[in-house]
């Protein structure tokens, strides 16, 4: 267990940057889930904190020690890959201890350690398999033993639950999350789902294009996104996003490009007269008032109900938790709550509310 | 309901289809790979000379060959040689893939030049070594004495030592390309993630060679090795050129002295006992490569 902390790291290819200097600091223990679209070089900082890639400027401090130098041996890092790397060549137990037994430590005490690693991940009954004569699920967790039997610093996860099924995808989330509080090892996981971000993380680092947009726990993102990016990116159904302007006469009212007058609650250093953009989540709509929806889509959910729709020309999305009568094509009277709403600066994509 | 007539069934039947399909192949591979085989072995009983039909003299040719010091040597000269060169061919091929599939500036350049000696026809890259052993013209001797390394033209086919050492080293040159190219390809067929998995387990890079790169490209290494070992132990283009397998037989193969034997010298029963000598090695290295190719447990799907 340590403290992970990145310093102004940047990463170049060639001539081409795909870094821009990233700082973030993550605490001992901690579950630090870095997320963002495919291609913004979560993987590339994983692969550097790992030391698979080198380091073109910057620091990455491990503990108390700067990495920057240190091969991949020397970190002291597990790390579970997207494919997860088994080696295929030798047994789920062999491969379970095969950092031990590179280090010359006795069969008799290899296998002392691979076994309770084997039963907390279900996995006792395949010890003697070969990674082929596993499934995709049995896999990811012969991964994870291997990781786990190591006793490492820190965790490292690249989209392990890609290759997974929806369904044992969410059971293998809640059993990474079990075996943290569990072993409370100091881990980073990448992934480009925000939902897998948000269910586990103690701290979610959004990043966009090389740079980090925002670093906080999974309710502050969600409450109050710090810009544009992360307010469309965090949540599912996404944040309605509406571009207009404050009415400058009214600091509570939101004029919509359509004419359409919305309510805002904070409208903080939002100035009239500036291009903005409304932001309010699905959840932020609820059934009754005066604004009106052009009904496009009912999707019923069972327990909810999502209604995709146009706000005059902006297209939106509702979730109700009442049972909707109206059909696609009719219109239904909508409010929004004031305070559940985010004005954003259309250039800068900053948030203005406070 | 009438029963169908026996042709009927037995192309109806799935073995029969096949069998009628793979008729044609059958039949082919009969007359254009066993009847030469076949004529072979049956020159090998026999006493037949060039313009004259022989007469079946059973075992008397093998009898006659295993009293024959020179048969002896050639069966000597052919395991060091096959020995030797696919050791050499395998250590040196298996260095040179290992350090193509690095990361290196021009690698396809590099790829490229390394097929070369592999490519050129052998009798070419022979006339070219039998210029560079000349013993008096021999660059590599011109150049050893320009450094003052020694006093005269070294002798390299006229000693029967160093003329087994030159062929040897003339065979590795051009057998090098199958081997490195082969094995080059098995190595990018292991995963780069296997690598850095072992890097972060905390292997050394020897670890990481000997415990993920040499077990998972064994499979390949027995195709290409077979592969190698046969061609060195049936080679003959290159002695021939260089040699003759001169001096006083010490580079002669079996190849080279049934050759010698059969045509030149007018013996082809001989000759053909020769060859055929060597069939009994040939089976011995391929059924060492399919018992070694076997699929490992590791490569199996399913099952326990
Ligand atoms: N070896 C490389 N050479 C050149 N460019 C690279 C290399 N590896 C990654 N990149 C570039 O760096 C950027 C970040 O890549 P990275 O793999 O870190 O993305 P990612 O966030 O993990 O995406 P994904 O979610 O798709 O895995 C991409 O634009 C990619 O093209
Ligand atoms: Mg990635």
């Amino acid at each position: 267990m340590a403290p992970v902390k990145f310093q102004d790291v940047r990463k170049s290819f060639g001539s081409t940057e795909v870094l821009h200097g990233i700082t973030v600091d993550i605490d001992e223990g901690q579950f630090v889930v870095l997320v963002g679209p495919s291609g913004c070089g979560k993987s590339t900082l994983l692969r550097m904190l790992a030391g698979l890639e080198n380091i073109t400027s910057g620091e990455i401090v491990i503990g108390d020690r700067v990495v920057n130098a240190l091969p991949p041996k020397e970190r002291d890092i597990a790390m579970v890959f997207q494919n997860y790397a088994l080696y295929p060549h030798i047994t789920v137990g062999e491969n379970m201890g095969f950092s031990l037994s590179l280090k010359g430590v006795a069969k008799s005490e290899i296998e002392d350690r691979v076994r309770p690693a084997a039963e907390i991940l279900g996995l006792s009954h395949l010890l003697d398999r070969y990674p082929r004569q596993l499934s995709g699920g049995q896999r990811q967790r012969v991964a994870m033993g291997r990781a786990i039997v190591r006793d490492p610093q820190v965790f490292l996860f690249d989209e392990p639950l890609s290759n997974l099924d929806a369904k044992l995808r969410v059971s293998m989330r809640t059993e990474i999350k079990n075996l943290h509080q569990r072993l409370a090892t100091t881990t980073v996981y990448v992934t480009h789902d925000q939902i897998e971000a948000m269910t586990m993380a103690d701290k979610i680092v959004v990043m966009h294009d090389g740079i980090v947009e925002q670093v906080g726990d999974p309710l502050e993102l969600y409450d109050r996104p710090a810009n544009l990016f992360v307010a469309g990116f965090i949540g599912s159904p996404a944040m309605n996003l509406l571009s207009g302007r404050m009415d400058p006469d009214d600091r509570s009212i939101f004029v919509t490009t359509g004419g359409l007058r919305l309510p805002v609650g904070d409208p903080g250093r939002a100035a009239p007269g500036r291009d903005l953009v409304y932001g309010v989540r699905p959840e932020g709509i609820h059934l009754g008032g005066d604004v009106p929806i052009r009904i496009e889509v009912v999707e019923p959910t069972g327990s909810e109900t999502y209604v995709v729709g146009h706000l005059v020309e902006s297209p939106v999305t509702c979730v109700f938790r009442d049972r909707i009568r109206q059909k696609p094509g009719e219109e239904l009277m909508v409010s929004i709550d004031p305070a559940t709403v985010h004005v954003f600066d259309a250039d800068s994509g900053e948030r203005l509310s406070s | 309901m009438a029963r169908p007539g026996l042709i009927a069934r037995f192309v109806g039947s799935r073995n029969g289809l096949g069998f009628l399909f793979m008729l044609p192949a059958a039949v082919f591979l009969l007359c254009f790979l066993t009847y030469p085989l076949g004529l072979g072995v049956w020159l090998g009983f026999t006493d037949t000379t060039i313009g004259r039909p022989g007469i079946f003299i059973g075992l008397e040719n093998y009898i006659w060959l295993s009293d024959d010091p020179v048969f002896w040597l050639s069966v000597f000269n052919t395991l060091l040689y096959t020995t030797v060169a696919s050791v050499l061919k395998f250590v040196l091929g298996l260095w040179l893939a290992l350090i193509l599939n690095e990361r290196l500036p021009m690698k396809n350049l590099f790829r490229a030049i390394i097929l070369l000696p592999w490519v050129v026809p052998t009798v070419l890259s022979a006339l070219a070594f039998w210029w560079i052993y000349d013993s008096q013209f021999s660059i590599i001797s011109w150049v050893l004495m320009k450094w003052g390394w020694i006093d005269a033209p070294i002798n390299f086919l006229g000693d029967p030592g160093m003329a087994r050492a030159s062929v040897i080293a003339a065979n590795v040159w051009r057998g090098i390309p199958f081997v490195a190219i082969s094995l080059l390809a098995g190595l990018q067929t292991i995963p780069q993630s296997l690598n850095e998995a072992a890097a972060l387990d905390g292997a050394t890079s020897w670890q990481r060679f000997r415990r993920i790169t040499l077990p998972l490209l064994t499979p390949i290494i027995a195709v290409v090795m077979t592969f190698s070992v046969l061609f060195t132990f049936t080679d003959f283009q290159l002695i021939y050129v260089l040699t003759r397998g001169g001096p006083v037989n010490a580079t002669h193969l079996m190849a080279t002295l049934s050759f010698q034997r059969a045509i030149p010298g007018g013996q082809l029963g001989e000759g053909a006992a020769i060859a055929v000598a060597m069939i009994p090695f040939l089976l011995a290295a391929i059924l060492f490569s399919f018992f070694g190719l076997q699929r490992r447990k590791w490569q199996q799907g399913g099952g326990d």
